[in-house]
């Protein structure tokens, strides 16, 4: 850094130079220590990739996305003390179409899973998500339960895994931050198998069960079709 | 703590001796199979009607706690568990076996309203078919699901289908006839005023809803299977914090402490009750605390001040929780006769910690009266708009604030005293309003109570003996209660009477635990709330509800 001065502490000065500066036009007040780090050259080479990551990782939308115990120690992340805005994951969106992000706070069920992986659909590509707690790993607490997916991963890609039952603000913090380290650096997710997709109902293997629910459901309604036998 | 009732003659609730309700029911009577709460009577399955309505209008049982459905080795059973809102010591337990080829039992839907969703939830885990109901279907799995899976002969392993329907074009399929112009619309289950994994599905004739119906399931994560494959002493008291995960932790651990002390006779020392009583009350002002903070965010929109101030002052008590328990929110403090631990070192510390935070808390009180109960906006959106009457709410079994809102002098700290509360000096809040806004009321007003709780615990902590300080009862390695012994017992949690039914089976697992939530309950009540409202009414409605998915689903 070129500046010798860091801070500006005495707040008159600050005040007379921004007067100063809008009286005679740009002055310095476009000045930041940023753009003095670069010296006299007004451009930087980069690539551009590279730059749109930074921007990627440095501005990230989450999706306002409430599911179990996990989602309330995810909305104190969000609220005073913790203050996850800090790090550029701003204040939550409420639709999946405007969000970049998705924190999957909670257990996934047989009836619920279907919808989840319709809203991960509807958000824009690039998309990100973050899974909290155990649940979200292997079903945590009720895996053994007849009615719960053993992992979100069985139904979408999950990029970073934040363990606890449920983890604390601070360990989403910390998982939100590695993400955005990631998508900084053009880290791709890994790519993994999901076992459970969502699919239209005359698309599924016939089998004892198809046949006994054909009555039941249409041929073009979608269906997400549950192997527990399968499950780890 | 006693299993035996004590005597009051209430002029409004004479108390009959079960001999004496024996000789009322006369011939419906078929055998007596008492449960440690309860005189139990065993009756015909197709006389459940005339058996309920004889104990609802003769004898003053006026609530249906809980519907709890079981099967054995060679019949199925519906017990109802009856009380009276007068008096909520004065139980009765109606036990209606079924064939085990067909079980079939009469509904009792037209006499108790709430048995409706209670009798599906039964018939969706058990398989009990209840006759004349009028809209038997699943309702915590999806429609599609193969098996009832608390059965016996259920396969885990078995595979499952579930369908996304939602996909559908609402307005068309949904058209009355030619003329009319209502729509179908979903609100949730991924929507940020639903609380959760709420779906609504809605009806609406222009702004005004004509049909409100909650479907819910979303988060059905078998807690009952979890706690039946636990062992009494260790394995089920971390699952009671996850059913209402709004920071009421210690309130839930009540619940199943207290049917499991009784089941099994343990006497919990003084000292212990002092600090779950301290505890508790705690977790109900984090948990009022978001109440408010969602209701408010439902009311005036986006993450705004006042869901800031809320969260800040649950952060505090967050924190003093945190220092008694070691954990934020799932707190597994309780343990089967007492608490895990002694309060923390230094012990001042703590003490002046929360004296802190009692201190400040009428300031924050006062503020959240400036910022939402006498803003304008707020209150043109919530009094007079989500009418519960009294009546009503009874009949949907309806307990807690959302009870004591309507009216209805109800709080089993008081009526059913149990931990320290009838040695303290507090009151039971009721609004008469009936409406969103008394319910926001009873909440904010029994913060206060509650902070009068934890004071008075707090000075008496303060001053005990150090060498009376006895935190766990002596309690055997492993727990196998008598067989075949019943009981249903419930404590006041933040949104309700929170009941636990344990039957034990001579082994040190339940053999049947089911748990009554009040949430569950209380949701009930939405279509009589918000039928013939406008749109947002139905949303004040749900929030001044305060449901938490986790407990409704279970």
């Amino acid at each position: 850094m070129s500046s010798d001065q860091p801070f500006i502490t005495d707040e008159s000065q600050v005040v007379t130079e921004t007067r100063d500066a809008r009286m005679t036009g740009q002055g310095d007040r476009f000045n930041s220590r940023l753009r003095e780090a670069f010296g006299s050259s007004p451009f930087i080479l980069t690539k551009f990739d590279k730059f749109l990551n930074w921007c990627r990782g440095s501005s990230m939308f989450m999706l306002q996305f409430g599911i179990a115990c996990c989602s309330i120690e995810m909305m104190h992340t969000y609220a005073v003390k913790h203050d996850l805005d800090r790090f550029g994951s701003g204040v939550p969106r409420a639709s999946p179409r405007q969000a970049d992000v998705m924190i999957v706070p909670g257990t996934i069920v047989s009836k619920f899973a279907p919808r989840m992986k319709r809203v991960y659909d509807q958000m824009p590509e690039p998309k990100f998500v973050v899974g909290m707690g155990s649940c979200t790993i292997s079903g945590g607490p009720f895996q053994e339960g007849y009615n719960v997916i053993k992992g979100a991963e069985e139904v979408i890609p999950i990029d970073i895994h934040v363990p606890g039952c449920p983890p604390r603000p601070e360990a989403l913090v910390y998982g939100v931050v590695k993400l955005q380290e990631r998508v900084a650096n053009g880290e791709a997710a890994p790519v993994t198998v999901k076992p459970y997709e969502l699919e239209e109902f005359s698309d599924l293997e016939r089998d004892e069960l198809v046949d006994k629910l054909t009555d039941q459901i249409d041929d073009d309604e979608l269906v997400m079709r549950y192997n527990f036998a399968d499950s780890p | 703590m006693s299993l035996e009732r004590p005597d009051t003659t209430d002029d409004a609730a004479i108390e009959r001796t079960p001999d004496e309700l024996e000789a009322l029911l006369g011939d419906l009577v078929v055998a007596r199979d008492d449960h440690l709460n309860a005189p139990g009577f065993v009756i015909r399955p197709d006389t459940v009607q005339e058996t309920l309505r004889t104990l609802k209008q003769q004898a003053g049982y006026d609530h249906l706690s809980v519907v709890s459905a079981q099967e054995y080795e060679n019949r199925y059973e519906s017990i109802y568990h009856l009380k009276k809102y007068d008096d909520p010591t004065q139980e009765v337990s109606v036990v209606v076996p079924a064939d085990k080829d067909h079980p079939v039992s009469e509904s009792a839907e037209p006499v108790f309203r709430t048995a409706d969703w209670h009798e599906r939830e039964a018939y969706d885990l058990i398989g009990v078919e209840y006759e004349g109901h009028p809209d038997l279907r699943r309702i915590l799995l999806p429609e599609t699901w193969q098996g009832h899976p608390l059965s016996m002969d259920y396969d885990k392993d078995r595979p499952q289908i579930a369908t996304l329907p939602e996909h559908a074009n609402p307005l068309e399929d949904h058209h009355k006839d030619e003329e009319s112009d209502t729509m179908f619309l979903n609100i949730g289950p991924h929507h940020p005023a639903t609380h959760g994994v709420l779906h609504l599905k809605t009806v609406l004739d222009g702004e005004q809803v004509v049909d409100v119906e909650p479907d819910i399931g979303y988060l059905h994560r078998s807690e009952e299977q979890m706690a039946q494959s636990g062992t009494y002493r260790h394995q089920i008291m971390p699952y009671p914090d996850r059913w209402d995960y709004i920071s009421a932790g210690l309130l839930n651990e009540w619940a199943y402490a207290r049917a499991a002390e009784d089941l099994a006779d343990i006497e919990v020392p003084e000292y212990a009750q002092v600090i779950r009583t301290m505890g508790a009350e705690m977790c109900r002002i984090a948990a009022h605390m978001l109440a408010l903070a969602t209701f408010a965010l439902d009311i005036n929109g986006d993450f705004t001040a006042t869901f800031m101030y809320a969260i800040n002052d649950r952060e505090r008590v967050q924190n003093l929780l945190e220092d008694l328990t070691g954990q934020r929110l799932m707190f597994n403090y309780f343990r089967l006769g007492g608490v895990v631990w002694d309060l923390p070192e230094d012990r001042e510390a703590f003490f002046s910690d929360t004296r802190d935070f009692l201190d400040h808390l009428p300031e924050s009180v006062e503020e959240y009266h400036n910022l939402i109960t006498s803003n304008e906006i707020f209150q043109m959106r919530t009094i007079d708009t989500g009418i519960l009457p009294p009546e009503v709410a009874k009949n949907y079994g309806a307990t807690g604030p959302v009870a004591r809102g309507s009216g209805v002098d109800y709080d089993l700290r008081r009526d059913d005293p149990y931990g320290y509360y009838d040695e303290l000096d507090w009151d039971v809040v009721t609004e008469d309003g009936c409406d969103n806004f008394s319910r926001l009321l009873v909440r904010m007003r029994e913060v206060e109570e509650s902070a009068k709780i934890i004071e008075q615990c707090v000075d008496l902590l303060e001053d005990w003996p150090e060498d009376e300080r006895n935190i766990q009862a002596n309690v055997p390695r492993t727990l196998r209660p008598d067989d075949d012994a019943e009981i249903y017992r419930a404590v006041e949690g933040a949104k309700g009477e929170l009941g636990i039914y344990i039957r034990s089976d001579g082994t040190d697992k339940p053999a049947r635990f089911k748990i009554r939530s009040p949430c569950f309950s209380n949701l009930q009540t939405l279509p009589e709330m918000a039928n013939g409202e406008y749109i947002p009414d139905v949303i004040a409605a749900l929030g001044s509800l305060d449901v938490v998915l986790g407990e409704v689903d279970r």
